[in-house]
């Protein structure tokens, strides 16, 4: 059972990492261990859903292109995002979703906001049966 | 990090050799124990910088100086447009020109510690802060082009201050060269009523006081004295100036490829300064700091008001606003020739000697003060600016203490009410959005500031002028 999402040690910001069966639930993974550094994503109603699109010229790019496409999406809506769906990876390109509410400081215990998430330390890969994507996130 | 292949210059300053296809040297400023204690990640990211086109002198490293993304934390390197040079996200940060912004009260410590707590409290509350916070403040599309083009100086027109706030902020709280066309939408779509607002992370707004005074002349100088009170806030700008890097990163991972930039680490993706895609993040960037000397002009009004309500015979004067993350062009001398250089500073400080006239009058004759931000339990300092230093590094100091645990090793290991029993034991009242923001922030993650400190006054990089202890924070 591969699918999860976890973290790698970065002195001052924090790595993500996304496992998944396929290339979109690496991506979904780990879009929910960043939107976890920020708040429990748990505790999160699927209430508002917002769509994201994006393009790039590799994998990779198109991993961070997703999880910056996702930071702006919550912040331009106000909503914190708890559900993350990656419809379609065709080419270099994405077409996804996510659900999520407004933040509540009583329910959601609020932690540290995510800038962006950055090249560094970025990989797409498959190992084995399993996809992993991750990079540093700049909190 | 090893110290064999390194070249002690003196016991501040480490060399490495430039060698392969290093266009020149890192030069690193840092004590033995602080060179021994720092990442060895910086030595590769400091290195890899080395490489880039257009570099001039040295690829340099502050005593604080950690892992990063693209350059090391506490890096510095100037590029010169006239022989190929660069302009990198990952030179500047996400958080483009976050600072750090000193204001006088004119109150002893005395005066103001029955109301310390009263105080704290009501700038909670008045100040937003943490995840998703918004501020009083809704800009319409006309007046968010001005402050990416006016910066502080349109948030001061507007009432949110006095003419001395600008007198007294780095490039008088506007750089010139910002056009907000080249600002996408959705980075003014998220500006919504973000100004005036603190964030969250390592951002804070301090109470504090000046503890120990070291060069007494200076401190009169920069109107400080033993134990005045004085309030600083650090903040940038929030997520307009994030999704300015982030848009940014990936139009230059583009020009990398278009220019065929040989890069080290996909995070040092740039573009040549004189190219269209260089020449459109450095104004977007401009867009951004402009917004961050904004932010922190707003928080200022908020704070005087606060302080109004609490200890109404406070006069709060500006000390100095400066930036830690950012791209500026400036003159230096570089193999005896006076030069334009576009200077990238990640978690650095500018730090002018005495003669610049960029400075405000008062400064022009000792040089700039430089505030240094300790960690919400530990001391900061005001240092001033060295001729010597504007020949070693570009005039560039250090921000901070430096992590030396990761966020999550700092998670794990404490509680965030523990810490803020703690601190409150040593007579620093916190107050907090966050926790868990508290724990990550924990003092014990940073690297001692004083040690480092110590290691840019004995290199000359500038002066200790005073120490600053604080009293009361507020976290995001």
């Amino acid at each position: 059972m591969p699918k999860r999402c976890d973290y790698f040690d970065h002195k001052a910001d924090v790595g993500i990492i996304g496992i998944g069966t396929t290339l979109p639930e690496a991506f979904e993974q780990a879009a929910k261990a960043m939107f976890d550094l920020m708040y429990d994503v748990e505790k999160v109603k699927p209430l508002e859903e917002i769509q994201v699109e994006c393009e790039a010229n590799n994998p990779e790019e198109l991993f961070v292109e997703w999880l910056n496409a996702l930071l702006a999406q919550a912040n331009i809506h106000e909503l914190g995002l708890g559900e993350f769906q990656v419809k379609q990876i065709k080419g270099f390109q994405l077409l996804g979703c996510a659900k999520g509410e407004p933040l509540d400081p009583q329910r959601h215990n609020l932690r540290t906001e995510v800038k962006a998430a950055t090249y560094a330390m970025l990989k797409v890969e498959k190992e084995g049966e399993k996809y992993i994507a991750q990079c540093v996130v700049d909190v | 990090m090893e110290l064999k292949n390194l070249e002690k210059i003196n016991d501040y300053e480490w060399l490495i050799p430039a060698s392969g296809e290093m266009k020149v040297p890192v030069r690193i400023f840092a004590s033995q124990r602080l060179m021994e204690e720092m990442d060895e990640k910086v030595r590769e990211q400091a290195t890899n910088v080395a490489y880039l086109p257009g570099i001039q002198k040295a690829s340099i490293a502050m005593p604080d100086a950690h892992w990063g993304y693209g350059f090391p934390i506490g890096g510095v390197a100037a590029f010169d447009p006239q022989q190929g040079g660069v302009i990198s996200v990952g030179g500047v940060g996400f958080d483009v020109n976050c600072g750090v912004r000193t204001l006088k009260t004119g109150l002893s410590l005395e005066e103001v510690k029955s109301k310390l707590k009263e105080l704290i409290d009501t700038l909670f509350r008045i100040v937003p802060a943490g995840m998703g916070s918004r501020g009083q403040i809704s800009l319409s599309g006309k007046q968010i082009e001005y402050v990416l083009t006016e910066g502080a100086q349109w948030v001061v027109e507007h009432g949110y201050g006095i003419p001395e706030d600008i007198e007294f902020t780095e490039d008088n709280g506007k750089v010139n060269g910002a056009d907000p066309a080249n600002v996408s939408e959705t980075a003014l779509k998220r500006e919504r009523k973000q100004v005036g607002t603190l964030g969250s992370g390592n951002h804070y707004l301090e109470i504090q006081y000046v503890a120990e005074v070291y060069n007494s002349q200076v401190a009169e100088q920069f109107g400080l004295w033993e134990n005045q009170v004085v309030v600083t806030i650090h903040c940038g700008s929030r997520a307009l100036g994030h999704q300015v890097g982030t848009d940014y990163l990936k139009t230059l991972a583009g020009a990398s490829r278009k220019y065929g930039i040989p890069i080290r680490e996909r995070e040092l993706v740039c573009a040549p300064l004189d190219s269209d895609e260089g020449e459109r993040y450095f104004s977007a960037m401009n867009c951004a700091v402009n917004y961050a000397f904004a932010n922190r002009q707003v928080i200022t009004h908020l704070v005087r008001s606060g302080f109004e309500k609490v200890l109404p015979q406070a006069q709060l004067i500006m000390l100095y606003d400066i930036g830690h993350n950012t791209c500026k062009i400036e003159r230096h001398q570089i193999d005896g020739k006076s030069k334009e250089v576009y200077v990238h500073r990640k978690g650095a400080t500018r730090a002018f000697g005495p003669q610049r006239e960029q400075l405000p009058r008062p400064y022009q004759e000792v040089g700039q003060p430089v505030i240094i931000g300790g960690t919400m339990g530990t001391e900061s300092y005001i240092l001033v600016g060295t001729e010597s230093g504007e020949g070693k590094a570009f005039a560039s100091v250090c921000h901070g203490a430096g992590r030396q645990m990761s966020r999550r090793k700092a998670m794990k290991k404490w509680r965030g009410e523990q810490i803020v029993r703690e601190l409150s034991e040593k007579g620093i009242y916190i107050q907090a959005h966050s926790l868990a923001g508290v724990a990550e922030e924990a003092p014990l993650a940073y690297k001692d500031v004083s040690a480092v400190i110590e290691a840019i006054h004995n290199a000359n990089l500038a002066q200790k002028v005073v120490k600053l202890k604080p009293i009361g924070c507020i976290k995001g």
